[in-house]
């Protein structure tokens, strides 16, 4: 009687916001959806995000900001997590991202970007329609 | 070595990986464990005779009591001292949506760029007494792994949760200051289960109230030949982290000693043993249960006040057993 294993997310703030209100919202509305959701808290470094993702073996990893500094942080990330062979995980963002600026963190690997007033039903969508399977 | 990705995983792989103190191999090592895979169960049956070497250590204790933030301060404590901290953090998972919010990395964000630490979340994920199977799995492939210490941190609530904390070679009780604790660790059994107490927060009011009453109760309580000390901490400044390190040591040489190991060993054994033979039995229990149809209608029958509860637990149990019989 194996039951289905939940989709593993972590919800994590880089950088130097002082607030997290969309992340937990974001953190809530998943964990109300049936996954289990890592939050991590605020301020923190690409090396912590991608140690917590390793350590924790999630199939999501969710980055929310709103200082301005994801052109700088995103690719970080993303090369950390490569650097320790995380390089099948799903990357989605939100917070406070031009919409200018939503095809240059496309390519970098996120394949969602959520701005305020997204429904989070559509959050959730996202995250089961593109979660990696794994064991 | 290369990391294993995502999806292809075989075990002999995972096992080398975890040997060789591959974080990404361990990580997907403790996925497979939780969630009893054929290639987890493979993975635990060849580290185990690799396992033993770590010293394992409980930490419990009501909601609220600083659990996650005391972890921290004694990993951060043990890491002064030159040794490797494995820490399993188990959170509730929701009885309504099976989801879960694990926020135990909050409180040690500092040591998740330590090298020497492995931090894993778990979820209870209320799985028919499966917690302790999964959990206990998870700590062996960490102590396999070369941690020289691994700790697991639940919530003292529940026989699953305690049972964990208490597979343990020493279990550490959290106790806060404020009313109704000695009453509360009385009825949680959770005085039974610790080797090592400790109040923390205890520059709160009430500290050396809520010490008092838990020296009161281990001189009622039924001891061996070790006597359990009482500490007093704070985590959130580190506090008297150091005396409760020592004493954890102290428990360990004792249940390590030659007078003791064996005893010791046995019964750390027959814990989790039990432990782990309680969870299989109910599990299969509730499957023969459900093959037999049994279930539903004596079910029917106590809805309709027809049958008692406890003569249909007995009845139930013996269609169990006669379906086991067929098997």
């Amino acid at each position: 009687m194996t039951q289905e294993r939940p989709i593993r997310v972590l919800i994590a703030k880089p950088g130097l916001d002082g607030h997290d209100r969309g992340a937990k919202v974001v953190a809530r509305a998943l964990r109300d959806a049936g996954m289990e959701v890592i939050y991590t808290g605020i301020r923190q470094t690409p090396q912590m995000i991608a140690e917590a993702a390793l350590q924790e073996d999630v199939q999501v990893v969710g980055l929310s900001i709103l200082s301005g500094a994801h052109l700088e942080l995103f690719p970080r990330v993303v090369e950390e997590l490569r650097s320790r062979g995380v390089d099948d995980v799903l990357l989605f963002a939100g917070g406070i991202i031009p919409q200018d600026d939503i095809p240059a963190v496309n390519k970098i690997g996120f394949k969602g970007v959520f701005g305020p007033g997204t429904d989070t039903n559509d959050i959730i969508a996202f995250v089961r329609e593109h979660a990696p399977v794994r064991a | 070595m290369t990391p294993p990705s995502g999806g292809v995983d075989t075990a002999s792989d995972l096992v080398e990986g975890v040997l060789a103190g591959n974080r990404r191999a361990l990580a997907r090592a403790i996925t497979h464990v939780e969630a009893d895979s054929a290639i987890g169960r493979e993975v635990l049956a060849r580290i185990y005779p690799r396992t033993g070497r770590a010293q394992t250590v409980g930490i419990t204790g009501s909601a609220g009591a600083g659990k996650s933030t005391l972890v921290g301060a004694l990993a951060r404590e043990e890491r002064k001292r030159g040794r490797t901290v494995g820490i399993v953090a188990i959170d509730p998972s929701s009885p309504f949506s099976h989801g879960a919010i694990l926020g135990d990395r909050i409180r040690m964000q500092d040591l998740t760029a330590d090298g020497g630490v492995f931090l894993r979340s778990m979820a209870s994920r209320g799985n028919l007494g499966g917690l302790s199977e999964s959990a206990t799995g998870v700590v062996d492939v960490l102590d396999a792994a070369g941690f020289d210490v691994v700790m697991i941190e639940t919530v003292g609530a529940g026989q699953d949760e305690v049972e964990v904390a208490n597979a343990a070679g020493t279990t550490v009780l959290v106790a806060n200051p404020g009313g109704g604790d000695e009453v509360q660790s009385m009825k949680a059994g959770l005085m039974e289960v610790a080797q090592v107490m400790t109040v923390n927060k205890s520059d709160l009011a009430g500290a050396d109230t809520a010490l008092t009453q838990l020296k009161a109760l281990l001189a009622i309580a039924h001891l061996g030949s070790w006597e359990p000390p009482i500490l007093k901490t704070i985590a959130r400044t580190g506090e008297g982290v150091p005396e409760l390190v020592d004493a954890i040591d102290r428990h360990h040489a004792h249940i390590t000693s030659s007078v003791h190991a064996v005893e010791e060993r046995r019964a750390q054994a027959t814990r989790q043993l039990i432990a782990l033979a309680r969870a299989a039995l109910h599990r299969e229990a509730l499957v023969a249960a459900a093959t037999t149809g049994a279930l539903e209608a004596l079910v029917d029958s106590v809805a309709r006040r027809e049958r008692d509860p406890r003569n249909a637990a007995a009845a139930l149990l013996d269609a169990v057993k006669a379906q086991w019989a067929r098997e």
